[in-house]
């Protein structure tokens, strides 16, 4: 019994462990996180599209701890893992196709909207030609 | 005897379940799977909009105050501190679901108390940070703030979606504080003791940590973005 103590003490410590590593990870990326918007804030650096690529990184590794970790996914089984993720695929079509179409209406809205005719952005015109 | 069956387990053949982990906790995931959904849909909107918008406001110019400091202009500093706060409700929670594996009782009431302080001490800060907005004038349907390049608002589609989604994540903190509550009545009276296991605490666990989850992604779009 004494044997059966000591391991379950043990394996104790060890989750604890995790947990508060976990906690570090969160808090590390978060305190990075914040660093880079005040670095940009100040001096401009890093640019906007690579800040921003970088937040959304430093996001999914947060979403990963905590969800691999703290709502202990990691240490399910197989099978619950698959099912849980794959339909979260569909985020992925879901993000680019609406992105992309609220960019379109953007261009169609600036280049096609009443009273502001798309700018025609001809070449300089040549002597002789006639429309 | 299946248990003997190591070499090649077929999960799929019935006698136990493939997913090994019992209904409740199946069926929490699968409501989160949708909830997720839910949030994911709201986040995309406001980011279809946005991509639309021909402009649109600086978040370090909206969100820059912080009680009692006056004007001074502080972006990101108190929605780290509400950050903060969410991510160490987490990590309570999850202590508390560690005691619960090991049946102790004193140290799950100890962690799920400051679990529920660490939710309403999100709710008065975002209480704060919305009353704040209020007066300056945001509202549904009302956006005061200028835009990136200091041009006049051209809709409500920024206050609309930020008060639509931090509310939206707020009631789900409230329910989640609320579900704690009940749970850690139970726990106080000692039904799970009765019941020879602390799974509910699990259960409400799953739902607690996916409410930081999507907070991170809330935190990350509407403040940092």
């Amino acid at each position: 019994m004494a044997h059966t103590q000591a391991a379950t003490a043990n394996e104790k410590d060890t989750a604890v462990k995790t947990i508060w590593r976990t906690f570090w990870i969160l808090l590390g990326v978060t305190v990075v996180e914040i660093g880079l918007a005040f670095l940009h804030l100040y001096t401009g650096f890093p640019g906007k599209l690579l800040l921003n690529s970088v937040f959304i990184g430093l996001t999914i590794v947060k979403a990963f701890f905590i969800v691999a970790e703290f709502m202990h996914l990691r240490h399910e089984v197989k099978n619950l893992i698959m099912t849980i993720l794959f339909p979260l695929l569909l985020f992925v079509w879901f993000i680019i196709a609406f992105l992309a179409d609220g960019d379109s209406w953007k261009n169609l809205r600036k280049d096609l909207a009443p009273g502001t005719p798309a700018k025609v952005e001809a070449p300089a015109p040549q002597s002789g030609h006639h429309h | 005897m299946d248990n003997a069956v190591t070499a090649k387990k077929k999960w799929w053949n019935g006698g136990y379940s493939p997913f090994s982990v019992s209904y409740g906790k199946l069926m929490m995931w699968y409501f989160l799977i949708s909830d997720a959904f839910t949030f994911g849909a709201l986040l995309i909107a406001y980011g279809t909009q946005r991509f639309m918008a021909q402009a649109w406001p600086d978040p370090n110019k909206v969100f820059y105050a912080f009680p009692f400091m006056g004007h001074m202009e502080l972006p990101l500093v108190f929605v780290s501190l509400m950050t903060f706060i969410l991510i160490m409700s987490s990590v309570t929670m999850v202590l508390a679901v560690h005691a619960g594996h090991h049946m102790d009782r004193k140290a799950v009431i100890k962690w799920l108390s400051l679990t529920i302080l660490g939710g309403l001490m999100f709710l008065s800060c975002q209480a704060w940070e919305w009353t704040h907005l209020h007066e300056i004038g945001a509202w549904w349907g009302k956006n005061p703030f200028l835009n990136h390049d200091g041009s006049a608002p051209l809709s409500t589609n920024f206050t609309d979606f930020f008060f639509t989604i931090t509310g939206f994540h707020g009631l789900h903190v409230t329910s989640g504080v609320v579900i704690n509550i009940i749970v850690l009545i139970n726990v106080i009276k000692g039904t799970y003791e009765y019941r020879g296991h602390y799974e509910m605490v699990e259960k409400v666990g799953l739902y607690w940590h996916f409410v930081d989850l999507v907070w991170v992604f809330v935190f990350t779009c509407f403040y940092l973005l």
